[in-house]
């Protein structure tokens, strides 16, 4: 075949790309810029997105051996990304752009590009497995062996086409083996560390980012921090940055009666008001999941021994019984194990076994005695 | 993979491969020893290399030997001119703080020109140009005429390196005359492709660079008149008139200097010849692809003989390239790479077009050693490519 490697200039995009040569196929590396000004976003050695990443992409692509260019995606990646980041946090959501990323530029705007300029698949160094469907029709899903580097989470947003054009040679392959191949290969980037955290956000420090980008963003004015009965026990300085589940940092002023830690049970930007609580009351077991993706064929109710959803990136696995609504816009979660911390706006990717059935964005959570 | 057997380079306007007598007359000092401003034999020996050089550049190009400054190569030649020459005017009288230059200059240009401003005052007013790409006179001469006692230094590159247009530096001169303003001109692709005569022409700066003719890369030279005042930028040994220091690079020059004398001598058969090459491209890819836009002045005394720059509506020209490239056929978009992101290029915005039109466009560029089989290899491509480039375009 003739596939496109997408090359951040990390070890595992490299590595991909060398498999991808030397399984015969015949292989083009690009770099995407995401930004006009690369200077303006992340810079340092932990992040993708800098002129030092498109130089390594360059020099890893010379010692594969393959062409290589830069790919201006910029436009896109501000459009569908970080101005989709940006809303989401306006509305009191918490995004991951990392999922949007693949849904929109890897395998949309990318994909889309190559198969018109005749190429047949995209090739990353996610760990991840696309396995031929075990009903013999297109393609499935699959985690990684190494539960630690497992990136299915963040590839559950592709359907059944962007799967059929998608290659993760690396699969299930351990991250040190990765690691030692590259070196093997003569790699300049076999030890470079890994990105963390968002790519375009400099530090890091998403809240200082959204503060500097959009200053009337709501959550950015201080308020009240309230307990289950409405009392007032402290303040902040603003919601944003704040997340479901936080305990530092919260310098309340009134001790609890039982004298427990207490959490950041709810988050209300626009009025600004956050409500603290035990452990216990951030239990969440209903989700309600909007715009769902779907690998393959649409369900209608998952529930059994194999079926769990993923509620964040290298999170736990719920257990789970999965309903689709009627016309399939919206899916009903019942966790069987709560999860906790959970906030609207993160990504709910159900598995069945090892296999990603579809992703939700999550609208509401709940537990049972009611809403939240 | 599958590769294509031949290159077919088209992009002789980036660079170009050193012609044999130039790579005779560098190899040939590469086992010599001497500096040429040691005192002994090997350094007078490498001075007389250096100096032959020097005169046999000033010759070719209607300088006298003490005019050329040899420098790092084209950059460095712009950088001295500008700077030296503003901080000189400026010191001289600090009213004068302006620079006339264009829009479609070389980044070598735009850059230093930028960098003046924010850090040494400098007022920068760059010149708009006609749909063509040639400099608008009445726009220059309006310009003298409303600052011309502030006006530190005019610079108007001789030939444009994207679209091969060619400017009235001969009016430019005369305007400036009459003001008493001297004109600095990067005419870094002019030489060797079409008539240049420093003396000839009256400008009192000129840079040039060794591997766009034919030489090695890493040397060029600032022509600059005596009179014109220079601040030297590298300060050390003053070995280059006290205005550029460093250890000359004699075998580099040796070979500069070849190409030059060379290339200056066949100058008009090889305007001939690649113009005729040039004319063929342009008719096939009209052809092959009705409806591209040449861009640029029409082929006659107004445009490099090498150039033919075209816009190819719908098309993305990242993509074309890349296209063509699998093909083996090299060839460039012309446009500046900003920390290696592709960006619209500012010399096709500068000339009216479109942020869409200006990223459709490509350069394909011949130079010595190009062939009609070259023409024809680009031509059989060509079509499948752009259609290939348009379905991609259009998502």
């Amino acid at each position: 075949m003739r596939v496109i490697a997408a090359m951040s200039g990390g070890v595992d995009s490299a590595v991909a790309a060398a498999r991808a040569v030397e399984a015969g196929h015949d292989v083009t590396g690009i770099h995407l810029a995401l930004s006009r000004n690369p200077a303006s976003y992340r810079s340092g050695a932990r992040g993708c997105c800098t002129i030092e990443d498109s130089n390594d992409a360059r020099r890893a692509a010379d010692i594969i051996g393959i062409p290589f260019y830069v790919w201006d995606l910029s436009e896109r990646f501000h459009e569908d990304v970080v101005e989709d980041f940006k809303a989401e946090y306006a509305a009191g959501r918490t995004p991951n752009p990392c999922l949007r990323c693949n849904e929109k530029i890897k395998f949309e705007a990318v994909l889309d590009r190559a198969l018109a300029l005749g190429f047949d698949a995209v090739v990353t160094g996610h760990y991840a497995e696309v396995r031929p469907a075990a009903d013999g029709d297109g393609v499935e899903l699959h985690r990684a062996q190494d539960g630690a580097k497992d990136q299915s989470y963040v590839l559950g947003v592709l359907t059944q086409d962007q799967l059929r054009h998608a290659l993760f040679p690396l699969a299930d392959t351990p991250k040190p083996l990765v690691r030692e191949e590259a070196a093997r290969r003569g790699l300049l980037v076999a030890d470079k560390p890994d990105s963390h955290d968002i790519c375009f956000v400099a530090d890091g420090d998403s809240a200082g980012w959204l503060r500097e980008k959009m200053p009337d963003i709501v959550g950015t004015a201080p308020g009240a921090i309230v307990d289950e009965s409405g009392a007032v026990v402290g303040s902040h300085e603003g919601t944003l940055g704040m997340t479901i589940g936080q305990r530092r940092g919260l310098r309340l002023g009134v001790p609890a009666a039982d004298g427990k830690p207490r959490f950041v049970l709810d988050i209300e930007p626009v009025s600004g008001v956050v409500t603290v609580g035990p452990r216990e009351h951030l239990a969440v077991d209903r989700i309600t999941g909007i715009k769902p993706r779907w690998c393959g064929t649409v369900p209608t109710r998952l529930e059994g021994a194999g079926v769990t959803v993923q509620l964040r990136a290298h999170g736990d696995e719920h257990r789970a019984v999965v309903v689709v609504g009627g016309d399939g816009s919206e899916v009903a979660i019942e966790l069987l194990d709560p999860a906790y911390g959970i906030a609207p706006g993160q990504a709910a990717v159900i598995y069945d076994g090892t296999r990603v059935v579809g992703s939700a964005t999550i609208a509401a959570t709940g537990r049972e005695q009611g809403a939240r | 993979m599958n590769r294509a057997p031949r290159t077919v380079y088209l992009d002789h306007a980036a660079t170009t491969s050193m012609v044999p007598a130039a790579v005779d007359a560098m190899s040939a000092h590469l086992h010599e020893v001497g500096n040429a401003s040691s005192l002994h034999a090997s350094g007078r020996r490498a001075r007389r290399v250096v100096e032959e050089a020097r005169e046999s550049i000033g010759a070719a190009l209607g300088a006298r030997p003490g005019e050329v400054v040899f420098t790092s190569g084209g950059t460095e030649a712009d950088n001295l001119a500008l700077k030296g020459a503003y901080w000189s005017r400026r010191a001289a009288d600090p009213r004068r703080v302006r620079i006339l230059s264009t829009g479609i200059e070389h980044h070598a240009i735009l850059d230093p020109l930028e960098w003046l401003e924010r850090r040494e005052r400098a007022v920068v007013e760059l010149l708009p140009v006609e749909r063509d790409g040639r400099l608008s006179l009445t726009a220059l001469r309006t310009a003298l005429e409303t600052h011309a006692d502030e006006i530190a230094l005019i610079s108007v590159m001789w030939a444009n390196n994207e679209v091969g247009t060619v400017q009235p530096i001969a009016e430019v001169v005369a305007l400036a005359a009459e003001h008493g303003v001297p004109v600095h001109t990067d005419a870094v692709q002019a030489v060797g492709a079409v008539p240049v005569d420093f003396a000839g022409v009256g400008v009192d700066a000129l840079s040039l660079t060794g591997h766009k003719l034919g030489g090695p890369y890493g040397v060029g030279a600032l022509i600059a008149r005596r009179e014109l005042e220079l601040t030297a930028l590298l300060h050390g040994g003053g070995q280059e008139r006290d205005v550029r220091s460093g250890t000359v690079d004699v075998p580099a020059i040796a070979g500069f200097a070849a190409a030059v004398e060379l290339a200056v001598k066949e100058q008009s058969t090889y305007a001939a010849r690649v113009g005729t090459l040039r004319d063929e491209l342009i008719r096939g890819v009209l052809e092959v692809v009705p409806d591209a836009v040449l861009n640029g002045a029409r082929p006659g005394p107004e445009r490099l003989p090498g150039n033919a720059h075209f816009s190819f509506p719908g098309c993305e020209g990242d993509s074309l390239l890349m296209l063509l490239d699998a093909q083996g056929i090299e060839c460039s978009t012309g446009s500046a790479c900003s920390a290696g992101v592709p960006q619209p290029s500012h010399v096709l915005l500068a000339m009216g077009r479109s942020e869409a039109e200006a990223r459709s466009s490509l350069r394909f560029s011949l130079g010595h050693g190009s062939t009609s089989d070259d023409v024809a290899a680009l031509l059989a491509a060509l079509g499948p490519c752009v259609e290939r480039a348009r379905a991609a375009g259009s998502r």
